[in-house]
């Protein structure tokens, strides 16, 4: 876990927003998403269930295209805006510049055909080489994955893998045509403890070996502090804060990354009662004008003029350490800049 | 003292599709000769990785399933030999929650009639009580008075699981097996819901099974746990002495893959297990862990004998427990 040194962003995404119209209204799923990322980091995206952490991803994947989703902003890899390519030049980025895993990696496999073949074939989409020369390739790549004995193991059908070794698999295919980023959605939320902490440690191996970047998907504070360097936790669909893994955590600045923090039990500590954070996420058919933490928040009394209640905070901050709330820009005389 | 709840060598074994139920041989031993106790008041975690047979031990306690072989006891009285007047008492007193509380609502009845529904069943509450006793019972699980009349699509996954405790305290028992409650929780939520459990524990004495994946839920929570591993206790006994000093190799690794949420923890003692679960349907003959465990492979051959030999059994069902903490500590301190 070493940050490297002198990284250019190779990803960029500046105020992204997704939204979905749906028979009760509009969906705002994602409110306003900004990122960084360094070539060879990796960074975690965390938050609750429905904060938008999937739909970001389909968003960079370039998955909402031609979708009835609407998709502002900018998703800029080595420089190149993504959001406005057409679905057909996305192609030649999806697999070979970016790639994806996901939590149930079933869906994402062809049940009918051999793993072996679906990562060769996988490879030969984006490189022109013979069948046997991608077979070879996808034997390799199982065998760099883990997977004990690769070669007769090709000829074997998704289902016939264990949840982990299937994981495994998936890994192989998406790394196969080395991406530079890849996006791994709860790649091991499905799994059991001591094979998430396989599947972990091979992802940070593979990562030190191949130096791709990767944006890991997860509700899981724990996962975050064991593989990345970057963190950025949303809420609403927004992101409220971002920082390198070990700032988060020694001085979490967001009050909503404060009360996660302190409302998760630890095997490091007992305590004799937990803090959770009082009521719901928003809906995200009709968002609030002030922020979207407000009614949650313990720390509005501190924010003069209810700007909480009425007025959205920025993501700002110093020191590389952004966090979307309006204490961040609270002056000495008590007012809040606008 | 009498425990209120005691497991002995409990087992089911379901038949498998293929070769036919033969008892004794095939199936798959879902739970295999387990023992535990529960005492009035007290919480026990019961704690493993997915099909280790958790869910199993809880619905062979529900009486949903009838068990191979084996004893429970509650307050003394064996539950194979209750009549069915008796039966009844015993689904009274013993009530469960699940995993999944969208799963375990009927979509079409309101909230209100869910927690009402085990009080007109067992009639024990005049008629015209019933609705006031709801209306306490959603007052002391969180629920406002409006959600009264409300479906359960309209609810939030915690306030579900709130509904489903509800439930689960309609009828006073005195022992709640709670089947992985706030696993499919978000992190802020499972706090108020763990919070929830354990103020009705301390207002009306109740136990729990606690059944879960997740170990810091279930260390903040148990009084006692028990690990299990292919339908067999692997360890057994107080939570401090479990976490703090586990003793059986399976507990010491599960221990150490648990992601911990701080990245300056020392990292450098970690036990990595090798391989996947073996499955239920076969699994490793004598120890149940020995085609994972770390030390087995470190053992001199007549030791290592003794692992596929025999079971081991007792709160460390481990052979060569004196030895395990040594060697995990040599290998894993690269
Ligand atoms: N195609 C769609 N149409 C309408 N709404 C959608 C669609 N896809 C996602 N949403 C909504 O967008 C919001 C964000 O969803 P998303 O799947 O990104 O959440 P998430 O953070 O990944 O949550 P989880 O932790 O549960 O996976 C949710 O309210 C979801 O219901
Ligand atoms: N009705 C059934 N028929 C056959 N096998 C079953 C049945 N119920 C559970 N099992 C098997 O028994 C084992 C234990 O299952 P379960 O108790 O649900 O595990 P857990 O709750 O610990 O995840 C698993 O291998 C599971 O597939
Ligand atoms: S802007 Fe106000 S409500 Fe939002 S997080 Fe900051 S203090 Fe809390
Ligand atoms: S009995 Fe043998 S195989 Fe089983 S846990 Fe102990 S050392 Fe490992
Ligand atoms: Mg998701
Ligand atoms: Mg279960």
């Amino acid at each position: 876990m070493t940050t490297p040194e002198a990284a250019a962003p190779m990803l960029a995404i500046r105020d992204l927003r997704v939204s979905f119209p749906t028979d009760d209204g509009v969906v705002h799923a994602v409110n306003g998403m900004d990122l960084t990322l360094a070539r060879g980091e990796t960074v975690g995206i965390v938050g609750e269930s429905g904060s938008g952490k999937t739909v970001t991803s389909q968003a960079l994947m370039g998955l909402l295209k031609d979708t009835a989703a609407e998709v502002t902003g900018q998703i800029l890899l080595d420089g190149q805006d993504l959001n406005t390519l057409t679905e057909t030049r996305m192609r030649a980025y999806r697999g070979k510049k970016i790639a994806m895993i996901f939590q149930d990696p079933l869906s994402a496999m062809h049940p009918f055909y051999p793993v072996g073949a679906q990562i060769a074939e996988a490879y030969r989409v984006h490189n022109d080489v013979s069948k046997k020369a991608a077979a070879q390739v996808a034997v390799d790549m199982l065998g760099r994955v883990g997977i004990p004995d690769p070669k007769r193991r090709c000829a074997a059908y998704p289902h016939e893998f264990s949840g982990g070794m299937r994981q495994r698999a998936m890994i192989a295919m998406a790394l196969v045509c080395e991406p530079e980023l890849l996006i791994a959605d709860e790649p091991t939320t499905a799994l059991d403890v001591t094979v998430q902490a396989q599947i972990l440690d091979l992802l940070n191996e593979l990562q030190d070996e191949t130096g791709t970047s990767v944006i890991l998907v997860t509700h899981d504070l724990g996962v975050v502090a064991e593989v990345c360097h970057q963190v950025v936790v949303m809420y609403g669909g927004e992101c409220v804060e971002q920082a390198t893994v070990a700032k988060l955590f020694e001085d979490p600045r967001h009050p909503y990354t404060q009360g996660l923090l302190a409302s998760m039990p630890s095997l490091a500590q007992r305590s004799e009662r937990l803090n959770p954070i009082p009521g719901f996420p928003p809906s995200l058919l009709a968002l609030p004008n002030g922020c979207l933490f407000a009614d949650r928040c313990p720390k509005t009394h501190l924010v003069p003029d209810d700007a909480c209640g009425t007025r959205r905070p920025t993501l700002t901050g110093l020191d590389g350490h952004p966090s979307r709330c309006h204490l961040e820009t609270l002056q000495p005389t008590g007012e809040v800049a606008r | 003292m009498t425990p209120l709840l005691e497991v002995t060598d409990l087992t089911k074994h379901f038949p498998t599709r293929s070769r036919g139920f033969r008892p004794g041989g095939g199936g798959i031993k879902a739970v295999d000769g387990v023992s535990f106790s529960v005492d009035a008041g007290q919480t026990l975690g019961l704690v493993g990785e997915s099909g280790c047979g958790k869910s199993t031990t809880g619905r062979l306690l529900m009486r949903l399933l009838e068990p191979t072989s084996g004893s429970v006891r509650l307050d003394g009285r064996e539950i194979a030999e209750l009549r069915s007047s008796e039966l009844q008492e015993y689904r009274r007193r013993v009530q469960m929650v699940f995993q999944n509380p969208s799963s375990s609502l009927n979509p079409r009845q309101s909230v209100g009639s869910a927690i009402a529904a085990p009080l007109l069943a067992q009639r024990i509450t005049p008629a015209g009580g019933v609705k006031a006793k709801v209306r306490d019972l959603m007052d002391r699980v969180g629920l406002r008075p409006d959600h009264y009349n409300r479906f359960p699509h309209e609810f939030s996954g915690g306030q579900k699981q709130r509904v489903g405790i509800a439930r689960a305290l309609a009828l006073d028992p005195q022992l709640i097996i709670c089947d992985e409650p706030v696993s499919a929780l978000d992190v802020s939520v499972q706090a108020q819901v763990i919070n929830l459990l354990e103020d009705i524990q301390r207002d009306t004495g109740v136990a729990y099974l606690f059944i879960a994946h997740d170990l810091s839920v279930v260390q903040h929570f148990a009084d006692r746990i028990a690990v299990m591993y292919l339908g067999k206790i692997m360890e057994y006994g107080d939570t401090p002495r479990v976490f703090g000093a586990p003793e059986h190799p399976y507990t010491r690794a599960l221990l150490s893959a648990v992601p911990q949420p701080d990245p300056a923890a020392d990292r450098s003692g970690r036990i990595r297990l090798k391989g996947d679960l073996p499955s239920p349907a076969d699994p490793p003959r004598g120890c149940v862990f020995q085609s994972r465990c770390p030390v087995h492979t470190q053992l001199d051959p007549q030791r290592r004998r003794l692992c596929s030999e025999s079971v081991p059994s007792g709160d460390i069902a481990c052979h060569h427990a004196d030895v395990a903490a040594e060697m995990l500590a040599t290998t894993t301190s690269r």
